[in-house]
């Protein structure tokens, strides 16, 4: 046994990254060449009402509308929410529930768009120009385009560019460091757009209220760094480049702040608490287009790729746009795939069926074969500790893993159930082949059940008192009604015996009357 | 009147002060475990336990005469939470394995066989089921325990439990197989 039993992984690179991730073949190269192309428009384009996180948009028309390309069709729902714009020009001929873009394949509701063919222009969003509006106004009008973070998070972007009044930030991280295999969707928009991103990133700056602006690129894509180099300048916003190693999962928000800042975010809070606010580059791109041209979030550039697809390339594409006829576009599929994956290999959903549309979020299109998804069998746990090693939480996912399967929800949570960022590290890593990542998945998904159980129970309580007080106050009025209407008829009856006596009297008066006469 | 006012104070204070040393004296101590198991049940007065409301069931597992299982819309949790409590062998013990993985339940209705006569809306012990007069019922899903109150008195058997819907919000993946493993798989010894 050597002296220094941990000198062999000791890796200068590591000192100024983050603890643990893994490093995948990023197979890359299969579209890191291949530029930007325009996908034509499909013969049918179905918007769900629900790209983002948060409530779902209400629609603003019906079936057999006409609508215009950046029409609002969907308008956002309370606070966390985001706009829904029409991504070209056509016949509304459905507005109903369609399978979503999620693993489970329940149904959303949709608009079905039929395409006219023209793609003709309704009126754009109001033109803003960054340099004189509030960061109030570029929020505001952030909003009204419906951008939502492209990443994959879809987290709506206004949002996040008002957290300046919470929190004290000095700081704009431009996440560009594209960290799962495969996708290279945001290295060719650097490439061909580095000046629109950089300026979607000062007028995210200016919203924000911070002086920084720093695009972490890894280090894998340095044609994009040369890009970005050329244009900082030109722009005049103090735009900071960093090359960042290449380690997966470098794109996690939390984890790029530590490798650029060396700080650490709390646990299951914002990076907003460091003063840090990161956005992706195809966000600063939206918000480039939004505010320059007034063009709401109805197109997205994204990866199509994996040895399924005949001719993998880096589409940009309507929103809306049937997965099918992305591949079809894509020269159809090779071989049958063995997983259709909707985002990037490690943290993409698999699709139940091509015909779901893709949305704001969906960063690449893959369509695995075989070989590439590697299905292994299972085999017990060895305790080897690897995936501890990875786990760039900090967590111990086999210790998670063996709770959650003895169906002790409770203990997983104690040693950090909800800190898991499902980036997949450990069932990367695991030499076993199990399923760790997934069964934390589901775990998190019980837990979040039960609370909204217990939740619904309290409330269920609620309503019982409520339905008990009710019939009570109800038993109380009729039993007041019956005691009002027995003392009027007492009343009515004293009446009338008063009455009677009355009578009486006078018929006696009168007859005594009569006697004396 | 002076006489008046003395003796009716009097006689106040003094059957005042008998009362409270009556209750001082005679008073039935219910044991605090009551409260605490009460405070665990759902609190709808459904009924399905067999007892008349959550009072009632509760004292009931407090003497031991229920079982820990006896509470559908509290299920499997709610079994474990009285176990805490009352022990494991509490009411001669109960099976969880029928328990384990139960989902939620709700009713509905069939519209087809409703006739909008009320009944069991009236019933609902959360207000879950709304409706009118000849008119069809609609359940709350929300707002539905599960409880049989409303499928007991529907006189055209329209109402049926079902789980609980799934939707896009409170979907989860389901636990992945883990294949063929041993059965030492899941022992944290070394």
């Amino acid at each position: 046994m050597s002296i220094f039993p941990f000198a062999g992984r000791f890796d200068p690179a590591r000192l100024f990254s983050f603890k643990g991730g893994v490093h995948p073949e990023t197979r890359k190269f299969l579209t890191s060449d291949c530029a930007i192309e325009d996908m034509p428009l499909p013969s049918l384009i179905r918007v769900p009402l629900q790209q983002h996180i948060g409530l779902e948009a209400a629609p603003l028309v019906e079936r057999g509308d006409a609508v215009l390309k950046g029409q609002l069709i969907g308008k956002a729902c309370g606070p966390v929410s985001a706009n829904i714009h029409a991504p070209t020009s056509g016949r509304v001929i459905a507005v109903g529930h369609f399978t979503a873009p999620h693993p489970s394949g329940l149904p959303v509701l949709t608009i079905t768009i039929r395409p006219d063919g023209r793609d003709e222009w309704g009126p754009r969003l109001p033109r803003l120009r960054p340099e004189d509006a509030s960061p109030e106004e570029i929020a505001a009008h952030i909003a009204e385009a419906g951008i939502v973070g492209m990443g994959g998070a879809t987290f709506p972007a206004a949002v996040k560019l008002n957290l300046r009044a919470k929190y004290d930030l000095d700081t704009l991280v431009i996440n560009a460091a594209e960290c799962e295999p495969y996708l290279t969707c945001d290295d060719r928009l650097m490439r061909e757009r580095a000046e629109e991103i950089a300026d979607g990133a000062g007028i995210m700056a200016k919203a924000l209220g911070v002086r920084d602006i720093i695009v972490a690129i890894e280090a894998n894509k340095p044609e994009a760094l040369a890009a970005l180099e050329r244009h900082k300048r030109a722009l005049g916003h103090a735009l900071k480049i960093r090359v960042v190693p290449t380690q997966y999962p470098m794109g996690s928000e939390r984890h790029l702040v530590k490798t650029l800042t060396g700080r650490e975010t709390p646990a299951r809070a914002l990076t907003a608490e460091l003063g840090v606010v990161v956005h992706n580059a195809a966000t600063a791109h939206a918000v480039h287009l939004a505010c320059r041209y007034g063009e709401p979030s109805i197109s997205r550039v994204l990866t199509v790729s994996g040895r399924g697809v005949a001719r993998p390339a880096n589409l940009r594409v309507l929103i809306g746009t049937p997965v099918a006829e992305i591949l079809a576009h894509c020269g159809g599929l090779v071989e049958e795939p063995e997983r259709l994956l909707m985002g990037g290999p490690m943290m993409g959903q698999p699709i139940q069926s091509p015909r779901v549309p893709i949305v704001k979020g969906t960063n690449g299109v893959l369509a695995l074969s075989a070989a590439e998804t590697r299905e292994k069998d299972v085999m017990p746990c060895i305790r080897c500790g690897l995936c501890v090693q990875v786990c760039p939480m900090g967590l111990t996912p086999f210790e998670l893993n063996t709770r959650v399967e003895a169906g002790d929800l409770d203990g997983a949570a104690r040693v950090g159930l909800l800190d898991c960022i499902n980036c997949g590290c450990c069932s990367f890593t695991c030499p076993s082949n199990r399923p760790l990542v997934q069964t934390i998945q589901h775990a998190k998904g019980r837990l979040a059940e039960r609370d909204s159980r217990k939740h619904q129970q309290d409330q269920a309580r609620r309503l019982a008192e409520a339905r008990t007080a009710r019939l009570e106050a109800i038993a109380e009025a009729k039993r007041a009604a019956m005691a009002k209407r027995k003392a009027e008829m007492a009343a009515k009856k004293q009446r009338e015996a008063e009455a009677e006596a009355l009578v009486a009297e006078a018929v006696e008066a009168t007859s005594r009357k009569e006697a004396t006469k | 009147m002076l006489s008046a006012i003395a003796s009716m104070t009097t006689l106040g204070v003094g059957l005042g002060l008998l009362l409270g040393l009556a209750a001082r004296r005679f008073h039935v101590e219910t044991p605090p475990i009551v409260d605490e198991i009460e405070a665990l049940l759902p609190g709808t007065n459904c009924g399905q336990c067999g007892y008349p409301g959550c009072r009632a069931g509760a004292e009931a597992l407090a003497e031991g005469s229920a079982p820990l299982n006896l509470c559908p819309p509290g299920g499997r949790d709610l079994a474990l939470g009285l176990a805490d409590i009352l022990g494991p062998q509490a009411g001669g013990g109960a099976c969880l394995e029928g328990m384990e993985e139960t989902a939620q339940m709700v009713a509905f209705i069939f519209e087809d066989h409703c006739t909008g006569c009320t009944k069991c809306f009236k019933r609902c012990p959360t207000d879950a089921i709304i409706g009118a007069n000849r008119q069809v019922h609609t359940v709350i899903t929300d707002a539905c325990i599960g409880c049989d109150a409303c499928i007991e008195v529907c006189p055209t058997e329209a109402i049926i439990h079902r789980p609980k819907p799934r939707t896009l919000r409170n979907w989860y993946w389901d636990k992945p197989l883990a294949g063929d493993e041993t059965g030492g798989d899941t022992r944290l010894s070394a």
